[in-house]
């Protein structure tokens, strides 16, 4: 298992530096300077700007200064905040992301796994098809959508729930951890529906009933383990589009969240702070993608057994 | 001679191929029927927007403003007092051209990608597959917007990057169903017959991959319209004075209080597509029995 | 007094394509103390009449139509799910065929001995501990206490099926179910096996029903025997009546279908068409240090005309030389010589060529053939690639080779999945015969068919053989197969020959002590002698 885990974490390596790369560059080659928007600035005062952030150096030089920045945990200076660092915007969002994404993610789950295990206890009945048509709702009900017409019904039309802000009012959490969760609640009601129907249709499921247990313990001892599996995996994938969904939904509920600064730096073209979130979110997300993986792969006794210590 | 070996058989002896009891089966599902039937429809209609529109793209009536749906117009009128089936109609152009151009993208990158890597094996496959690892733990997400952000707002590039994002799937289904493939006896026989690779490939690799391949697809095409309608939500995807379902439901949303069917319509629009496509894609995965993995 | 008394039981399966009667009116007793055994092949029902009495079929599409299943004086048909569930797996316990899938690999095997304990007596976890080491050790298993926190991946095949024994007995039940339980387990393996039930069975005094598609299986240990077919009971009476005055057709039809007696040797002269001199083939998988030797160093040589007949238990590395032979499997050393030309090193054209001369039928039926290909152009491929003849006489060859392996012309436009396992054989039969072949490598041709269509398909393949005047490598783990079918044998065992020779010499006086106790394994031995 330590060894299983060793090869995941060096694999995770080359992604992250990979990113990091391809962002410096990208963002670095994009036309316009960072200051070109500005109408009036002083020559003298461009100038003294662009030594302040390193852009008059040579691109490689900015380059290197940049890792051995962030090899500190440094992410540079913000371009459109002066005297603030993108360190202090991302540590300010990042609670009220993490909150957000955690609230999500536990809707998802709960709601998600009940759902697609209750269907797939009694296939092609209604007991399968009411979750599961919901499910497909879910999925074709983008959160950039849902999040809106929940605003309409609730908010505006029934007023019964605050439309923007986080912890200023109570309730106003509820909606946003709604928008964000649904689509991952379907996904997972489809992955353990499909993962609980293959796993119940196994020969050991047959020998647990053999033995007599009631249908709740085969379901739970014997069947709810493996039949997970995909679903712990998915949480690592699920992860990224609760960041990603995070952009739309801070946007929507004008929540202050990392995903609402990093729209914002898009639109204002502050370069140091683009740079620095990406790379910050892509190792939070190569991060989870790990932690997933090597979940699930010690949830399985035979991976389990394959990797122990360096034996064959 | 040839009298007594002819073979004319009645059509009860006619064979029914996987293909033909696939279609039957499909053609027995109502869900996926009634979702191909919209889709075609949605399409149809697309294709012939540019004469079939109730009114012109651009006409506005800023006399008439925001208007709720009328006989005029069936679905309303926006701000500017422009038809808002006929916005409807341009933007499902370009969403449903982002679906199929992009998603086929992806098919033809990774069919062959997954094809090569597959058929022949060995280390060749574990380079090109390490590959689609990498770029599989990258969050491509955030990378596609990064670069609408540096690179401008380009239909062509979001085509491209929504692409290159899909392709790795579709490698990673093909690779492993040609690999599945090769091992299976009949592939084995066709070796043993003296068949060039080529022919093998072509006669009976190719033929046995295409049903997860087709339900693949028909479950990209949603996802990538998604992807394309949340990138024009932030104003990352399409620019006017192109518009799309992603950028109409962002006006919607912004006006919803007052004007909501400028948000309805546009959704509803998207949430129809994504369920027919869905439904069509659930019901060939059935009548292909297709199983649900991946790897 | 019966242990179980099953009267007009019937059960039938509803699906959206239609119904289907799976059990038709079957009654039987199982006395306790003894072993009752239920015969059938695929789809005679034999599993689900014993499924059915313990409420196991799945409902829907399941249904049991009629019946009552007296056990213990209640009527198990009768009985609540709750009921019944108190009676599974405490006096009514069960094992099944395939030991590598019936435990479960998320669970140690610790925790699933024990949990029948919990559940049925209300053990502590220590006391139920004790028990299942006791258990185990019982049936075999080496180091019990070591090998209770172990996972079931962690066993092999015969030693999952101990387990599995030990599961069903260790609540000591009145009556144990055992569906096919050494079909998926090699010949040696699984004469242990059935020992070790017939031991328990007697220490015990329990009643067994012992399902199995073999009758020489249970020819040696079974009181009574019950012959199913399609849903029916046929027959029912002692071994000595069931193999000595059969009355049902359909009995003596199974009994006709058990390989035996022995080919009369083929008076081939020593004229080898294939020379293989220190065959190697080598894997080398990525994650480990040593190569897999599949066959390691192996020399032989096959007459023209002849049947040579390879024996050897799975790993043995039969399958590989067959393919190596072939060029299907790589060769990673020595040298393969067909008709005087040293085949290693032939490409192009010339590997074509020899590819022509030279066919390989395979195990499967269901995977060996293009499911996307019509019988047509199955067999139209090889014909029109070599050549065989143009297309103006292609109807009236491919017509001519459905003939010869006896089937109807009609079918020629059909797909694989619209035929039976027998007929798919068959037609893979004539995909290897298109070419003309001389040399047919034969891969398990019969091991995934019912008996009596597995004795058609080798007396199929025995004519066709003598007709063409082929010469033929038949592989087999079934020794009474080979014996039945070859004129020469060779026993493998891990990648080497052990033992070769006529088939009359290796079988009755083989000279390695593996090659004794394969034969030793044959079931049935005895049920030949009464």
């Amino acid at each position: 298992m330590l060894r299983f885990m060793l090869i995941r974490i060096l694999q995770a390596l080359p992604v992250i530096f990979v990113v990091i790369t391809a962002t410096f560059f990208l963002v670095r080659s994009a036309p316009g300077g960072p200051f070109d928007q500005e109408k009036v600035v002083i020559p003298e005062v461009k100038k003294a700007l662009e030594a302040q952030y390193k852009l008059d150096l040579p691109l490689h030089e900015q380059y290197f200064a940049y890792l051995s920045d962030l090899a500190q945990g440094d992410l540079g200076p913000s371009f459109k905040y002066p005297g603030r660092s993108v360190n202090e915007i991302l540590f300010s969002g990042l609670p009220v992301t993490a909150e957000l994404g955690l609230y999500a993610l536990l809707i998802a789950l709960c709601i998600g796994v009940s759902a697609g295990v209750f269907a797939s206890l009694r296939p092609n009945t209604a007991q399968d098809y009411v979750p599961m048509s919901l499910a497909m709702i879910g999925i074709c009900m983008p959160s950039f959508l849902l999040g809106p017409l929940l605003v309409l019904v609730f908010g505006i039309w029934l007023d019964w729930l605050p439309i923007t802000g986080w912890g200023d009012i109570p309730g106003d959490k509820i909606l946003p951890s709604i928008t964000l969760g649904s689509a991952y609640a379907a996904y997972i009601a489809r992955l353990s529906r499909a993962g609980m129907l293959e796993i119940l249709s196994q020969d050991y499921i047959r020998t647990a009933r053999a033995k007599g247990l009631p249908e709740w313990q085969v379901v739970t001892r014997h069947a709810l383990r493996g039949g997970l599996i995909p679903v712990i995996a998915f949480l690592g994938p699920a992860f990224a589009g609760l960041l990603a969904g995070s952009f739309v939904v801070e946007t929507i509920f004008q929540i202050p969240g990392l995903g609402r600064f990093y729209v914002q730096a898009a639109f204002n073209r502050d370069y140091t702070m683009i740079l620095g979130t990406t790379v910050f979110l892509s190792t939070l997300i190569v991060f989870f993608n790990l932690v997933s993986d090597i979940t699930a792969a010690w949830l399985n006794p035979r991976l389990r057994a394959q990797f122990k210590g360096g034996s064959q | 001679m040839t009298t007594d070996v002819s073979i004319a058989l009645t059509d009860a002896e006619q064979g029914s191929s996987l293909w033909h009891d696939a279609w039957i089966r499909l053609s027995k599902n109502k869900m996926a029927v009634g979702g191909g039937a919209i889709l075609l429809t949605f399409i149809v209609v697309a294709l012939l927007t540019p004469w079939i529109a109730p009114y012109s793209y651009e006409a506005q009536n800023l006399d008439l403003g925001a208007s709720p749906p009328s006989a005029a117009h069936w679905l309303g009128t926006d701000i500017f007092g422009r038809d808002v089936l006929t916005q409807i109609m341009y933007g499902g152009r370009v969403s449903l051209a982002v679906g199929f151009i992009a998603t086929g993208v992806a098919l033809i990158i990774g069919v062959s990608w997954g094809a090569v890597a597959g058929y022949v094996g060995g280390r060749v496959d574990a380079v090109m597959m390490r590959l689609v690892d990498i770029l599989y733990a990258l969050p491509f997400m955030i990378f596609i917007v990064l670069l609408m952000v540096v690179f401008g707002r380009n239909v062509l590039l979001l085509f491209l990057a929504i692409g290159a994002v899909e392709w790795l799937t579709m490698a990673r289904i093909m690779r492993s169903q040609v690999q599945s493939l090769r091992q299976q006896e009949f592939v084995e026989a066709a070796v043993s017959l003296g068949l060039s690779p080529v022919t093998i490939i072509r006669r009976h690799v190719v033929p046995n991959a295409l049903g997860p391949i087709i339900v693949y697809t028909t479950l990209t095409i949603p996802s990538v319209m998604l992807l394309e309608a949340f990138l024009s939500f932030l104003g990352l995807g399409i620019q006017p004075p192109q518009t799309s379902w992603g950028l109409l439901i962002s006006y919607g949303a912004e006006t919803m209080e007052e004007y909501p069917w400028l948000l309805i319509f546009p959704g509803l629009a998207l949430t129809i597509t994504l369920f027919s496509l869905n439904f069509l894609g659930d019901g060939l995965r059935d009548a292909l029995d297709v199983r649900g993995s991946k790897d | 007094m019966s242990l179980l008394r099953v009267d007009n039981l019937s059960v039938s399966f509803h699906t959206r394509n239609g119904s289907h009667q799976a059990v038709k009116d079957v009654s039987f007793t199982v006395k306790p103390r003894e072993i009752t055994a239920i015969i059938g092949e695929s789809g005679s029902g034999k599993s689900v009449s014993c499924y059915a009495m313990l409420g196991l079929v799945p409902s829907p599409p399941g249904r049991i139509d009629s019946g009552t299943a007296l056990f213990e004086g209640a009527d198990l048909l009768a009985l609540s799910e709750r009921e019944l569930r108190a009676i599974r797996g405490r006096d009514i316990a069960m094992i099944f065929q395939d030991p590598m899938t019936c435990l479960n690999p998320f669970m140690t095997i610790g925790q699933q001995l024990i949990e029948p304990l919990q559940l049925h007596k209300g053990l502590s976890k220590k006391e139920a501990k004790e028990r299942a080491i006791e258990l185990l050790d019982e049936v075999g298993i080496r180091s019990p206490a070591d090998t209770f926190d172990s996972y079931p991946h962690e066993f092999s095949g015969g030693m999952r099926q101990r387990v599995m024994i030990a599961m069903a007995l260790i609540n000591e039940p009145k009556l144990l179910i055992a569906d096919e339980p050494t079909t998926a387990l090699d010949v040696t393996i699984q004469a242990q096996i059935l020992r070790l039930i017939a031991d328990l069975q007697k220490n015990r005094d329990i009643g067994v029903l012992f399902i199995s598609h073999d009758l020489a299986v249970v020819a040696d240990i079974a009181n009574q025997i019950i012959v199913m077919e399609q849903g029916v009971m046929v027959e029912q009476g002692s071994p000595d009546a069931i193999f000595n005055h059969a009355q049902h057709p359909y009995t003596q039809k199974l009994l006709a279908a058990i390989p035996s007696g022995q080919r009369e040797a083929a008076r081939v002269d020593p004229d080898p068409l294939i020379k293989v001199s220190g065959l190697k083939t080598w894997f080398y998988p990525s994650n480990a240090k040593d190569p897999v030797k599949a066959v390691d160093d192996v020399s032989l040589e096959i007459n023209r005309g002849e049947v040579l007949g390879l024996v050897g238990e799975s790993g043995s590395g039969k399958s590989t030389l067959g393919r190596s032979l072939l060029r299907l499997a790589p060769i990673t050393g020595g040298s393969v010589t067909f008709d005087g030309t040293d085949v290693t090193a032939l490409e192009g054209s010339a590997l074509k060529e020899f590819r022509r001369r030279m066919q390989m039928i395979f195990q499967d039926p269901f995977a060996s053939l293009n499911p996307r290909m019509t019988v047509y152009d199955t067999l139209a491929e090889p014909l029109l690639l070599h050549k065989i003849c143009d297309r103006k006489n292609l109807d009236a060859t491919i017509a001519t080779l459905m003939d010869d392996v006896g089937l109807a012309r009609a079918f020629i436009r059909k797909y694989p999945h619209e035929f039976s396992g027998g007929q798919r054989q068959r037609i893979a039969i004539g995909r290897a015969l298109a070419t003309k072949p001389e040399f047919i490598v034969a891969d398990e041709p019969v091991s995934a068919l019912d008996v009596t269509i597995q004795a058609q398909i080798l007396e199929l393949l025995a004519s066709l053989g003598r007709e063409h005047g082929l010469t033929m490598l038949f592989v087999s783990h079934d020794m009474a197969v080979i014996r039945q079918i070859a004129d020469r044998v060779m026993v493998m065992y891990q990648g080497k020959l052990v033992e070769q020779g006529t088939a009359q010499a290796v079988f009755e006086n083989p000279k390695q002590a593996y090659t004794q106790a394969l034969l030793a394994s044959i079931p049935g031995a005895t049920a030949s002698a009464i």
